[in-house]
């Protein structure tokens, strides 16, 4: 249960640890006493590694089954190659959930345009979860991934899995197919011409590096999607995760509470500003 | 449920002699609290413990210009004669430097433990109008949202505030356009007017039970139409006397409209990114957390004063968000001005002029606010 | 194929829109239908490029081949993209490898005809180019950012959200 005191971390430990690709570890994380609180597609916790630094770090797993609870986490720097260096039975400080999740609730009944990039997809992975779980609550699913390589391509069994559902498209591409990919190359903007979008029926979830997302997001506009109906997931510098050390400003938001996940409407005066 | 007293209330002040206030400081000393007053010290009137009335710094004012504090000496022995003080009351709500909690290795796992030190419970005498609103702000900020601080909430609680109304702005001083004085209106237990026409004396008003319950403790008589006079007549010579002011009309669409105004550019030409104004400011809030472990495996969790200026704040993979100072400059002046209207519902500022007395490149924000309702003119661009 | 089913294919194709009826019977007379099975090559670096394609099925790989053998896959193209600008500019030649990944049907229209026909008619030449122009700039955008490398360890994403 969430303690009274929003910076004390929950005990927690590592159950079991999924290699994904060569820098990238899902971790399936458990309570040592009590529960984790639910989660909702898109939030996050602020993770605590002994002694190091505490990350915030999206929840990628299924909402339903939790515990244990998914961090697919990459290693880029110290703190990740920490968390990424936790073996079974590690022990990890867990607070959150925190932040604003995917509008499910608005996207019922309607397409689900799903574009993920490199470990964007890890965030956007609850969604599918659920979706598939409910299917019947959704229109078309599409889902878009583009990685860099296929070495950095995540959760393959589950893209298969995910193809075969009813009226269900995934579609991957690469930035660098090297000697022996046989799909698609090309940045993930590519592959909106292989899909059919009905504009006013879509609800478009959109998470990776900022520069991927922007442009994703023009696409969509292009394609006549409208600002209100697509969705990005922010990123910036957090220490707290609950809107009090004042990191994560975003213009006039916190990427904490506001956000992670912004309509692009509100984003959208903000995002070609520089250094906001 | 406690009394509404009848005497200081709002309608019927009364008034102190100057050396009861002396009485005031030990009655709160022996109910425990730790009281916070000015007092001279390096060459500058800061707010620490005080003991007795006569740590406090009588005769003495501030000079204070862009860039610029000065002690000076003044005719009378006021009490409270001066303006502001470098530091706010914010390093005793929210101190600088807070363990969150400790982390020992027991075997193969880990005790967690929040601090649950006790706070002092704190008195503060000669809390300006605004220092209140900024207190107000923090309150918001901390205890006002969906999470909430136990530690600022602890020490909140707790306070019992003796608010002063001002008779001497400094030169930097523009609360009266910013609508948070010179008078004091809430968020106080007590509110004392100097007075020293004639008698030295004070002119006390309460905020609060606790408050009245005090000074039902104290020797005092009613306020006459003479001393009632002369505490209005000193309000308003304060409101006249500012010498600065900021014109918030609209302020917050103009500055998310101009984030690329040339005058961020230029500005940044004069901010050395010193940090000084959010640490003065006493709305700036921002903090870091920063873990540190011995060799006998404990390691702790610190909660630290941070500051939007530096360059590691926005730190993401790969760079930072804000490596340019205009960028730098434009988060803390858009944050204080315009963001916190739509954080918050209000200003960030109160008009209190630290930021101006101790930026060592003297900037002066009011001053940044009329350059930036400028349009913007390709002149501009080069600086003139 | 029926010339007149031709015609209609062209109308119809997103990068002929709006094209005036009479450029469009122009270049139906330099216009033919074409299918290739998966591993055949649409054309080779370094070869004259005389065509360009309307792919209307399946998939195609553009590659780079490496001295060591095999091709490296640069991008890859399918039903509705244009394959081919290179019999626009100069030395006309092919650039890349296309290989068909996919079963292929395309309408393949004669570049150097279609060369003689815009130095003719400018207006013709200048649609054209409008087309070519934006399909550049389509893949230009996508290159720049795929050279950008969003995903590299130094500017990508980590999952975490500092």
């Amino acid at each position: 249960m969430q303690s009274a005191d929003p910076m004390l971390p929950q005990a927690a430990r590592v159950e079991s640890v999924r290699r994904e690709t060569h820098d990238t570890l899902t971790l399936q994380v458990s309570p040592l006493a009590g529960e984790f609180q639910r989660f909702q597609p898109g939030q996050f916790s602020m993770l605590y590694v002994f002694g190091v630094a505490e990350l915030p770090i999206s929840i990628s797993g299924d909402p339903e089954t939790c515990p244990p609870q998914s961090y697919t986490v990459r290693s880029v720097g110290q703190a990740t190659a920490a968390l990424v260096a936790h073996q079974p039975q590690a022990w990890l400080g867990v607070r959150g959930p925190f932040g604003r999740g995917w509008p499910m609730q608005q996207a019922r009944g309607r397409d689900l345009v799903v574009i993920a990039g490199g470990i964007g997809l890890a965030p956007l992975r609850p969604v599918l979860y659920q979706a598939f779980r409910h299917r019947g609550d959704y229109g078309r699913v599409i889902l878009l991934y583009g990685a860099r390589s296929p070495e950095d391509v995540l959760y393959r069994q589950e893209l298969r899995r995910w193809e075969q559902q009813p009226n269900t498209q995934v579609l991957t591409t690469v930035d660098y197919g090297g000697l022996n990919w046989r799909g698609n190359v090309g940045v993930v903007t590519t592959l909106f011409r292989r899909v059919r979008l009905e504009p006013a029926q879509t609800v478009a979830l959109v998470c990776g590096p900022e520069i991927m997302m922007r442009y994703v997001a023009l696409e969509l506009e292009r394609r006549g999607v409208e600002q209100k109906n697509i969705y990005l997931s922010m990123e910036r510098n957090m220490k707290c995760g609950i809107g009090l050390c004042g990191h994560c400003q975003f213009g006039p938001a916190f990427t904490c509470k506001d956000g992670p996940v912004f309509s692009y409407d509100q984003l959208e005066p903000w995002l070609n500003k520089r250094e906001i | 449920m406690a009394k509404q007293s009848r005497s200081g209330n709002r309608s019927h002040p009364v008034v102190l002699r100057r050396d009861d206030l002396d009485r005031l400081i030990g009655l709160l000393l022996q109910r425990g609290f730790a009281v916070i007053g000015p007092t001279v010290r390096d060459g500058a009137i800061v707010y620490d413990r005080i003991d007795a009335l006569a740590e406090l710094p009588a005769g003495w004012t501030d000079s204070q210009g862009p860039g610029n504090y000065r002690l000076e000496r003044r005719e009378d022995k006021a009490l409270f004669g001066y303006a502001s003080s470098p530091a706010s009351w914010k390093r005793f709500l929210n101190p600088p430097t807070q363990r969150l909690l400790q982390i020992e290795r027991r075997g193969d796992t880990y005790e967690l433990q929040a601090d649950t030190e006790a706070a002092p419970r704190y008195a503060f005498l000669g809390v300006r109008a605004c220092d209140l609103t900024a207190i107000a702000l923090q309150d918001r900020v901390f205890i006002g949202g969906p999470y909430r601080d136990p530690g600022y909430q602890k020490r909140r609680a707790s306070l019992f505030v003796v608010a002063v109304n001002c008779g001497a702005p400094a030169a930097t001083c523009f609360c009266a356009s910013m609508g948070t004085g010179p008078a004091a209106t809430s968020g106080f237990d007590l509110l004392l007017t100097e007075l020293i026409d004639g008698e030295h004396r004070f002119l006390v008003q309460t905020g609060s039970d606790a408050g009245a319950e005090l000074l039902d403790q104290l020797p005092h008589r009613p306020a006459e139409p003479a001393d009632l006079a002369s505490a209005d007549a000193l309000l308003a010579h304060a409101a006249a006397a500012m010498q600065r002011s900021l014109q918030g009309d609209g302020i917050k669409d103009l500055l998310y409209a101009r984030a690329e105004h040339p005058r961020w550019q230029q500005v940044a030409t004069r901010c050395l990114a010193c940090t000084n104004c959010t640490m003065v400011c006493p709305t700036c809030f921002c903090t870091s957390v920063e873990d540190t472990s011995d060799l006998h495996g404990a390691a702790q969790r610190w909660r630290k004063w941070d500051s939007c200026f530096t360059e590691s704040f926005s730190y993401i993979h790969g760079g930072s968000v804000r490596t340019s100072i205009a960028a730098r400059y434009r988060q803390w002046l858009t944050h204080k001005l315009a963001s916190w209207w739509d954080q918050f519902g209000s200003s960030g500022c109160v008009g209190c002029g630290r930021c101006i007395t101790w930026c060592p490149a003297g900037i002066d924000l009011t001053e940044e606010v009329r350059a930036l309702r400028e349009p913007e003119v390709e002149a501009d661009r080069h600086g003139h | 194929m029926a010339i007149e089913n031709l015609e209609v294919v062209l109308r119809q194709h997103p990068f002929l829109q709006d094209l005036d009826p009479q450029h469009i019977a122009t270049l139906v007379s330099c216009t033919s239908n074409r299918s290739y099975g998966a591993g055949e090559y649409l054309c080779r670096e370094g070869q004259q490029a005389d065509l360009f394609y309307l792919l209307r099925e399946g998939g195609v790989a553009l590659e780079v081949h490496l001295p060591q053998g095999g091709g490296v896959r640069i991008a890859t193209l399918h039903e509705g993209d244009i394959l081919g600008w290179s019999w626009l500019i100069a030395p006309y030649k092919w650039r890349f490898d296309a290989r068909v990944i996919e079963r292929v049907r395309a309408l393949a229209l004669d570049g150097r005809c279609l060369r003689t026909k815009c130095e003719e008619d400018h207006e013709l030449g200048y649609q054209l180019l409008k087309r070519f122009a934006h399909l550049i700039e389509r893949r230009l955008t996508a290159t720049r950012l795929q050279l950008m490398d969003v995903y590299g360890s130094q500017k990508g994403s980590t999952g975490a959200k500092r």
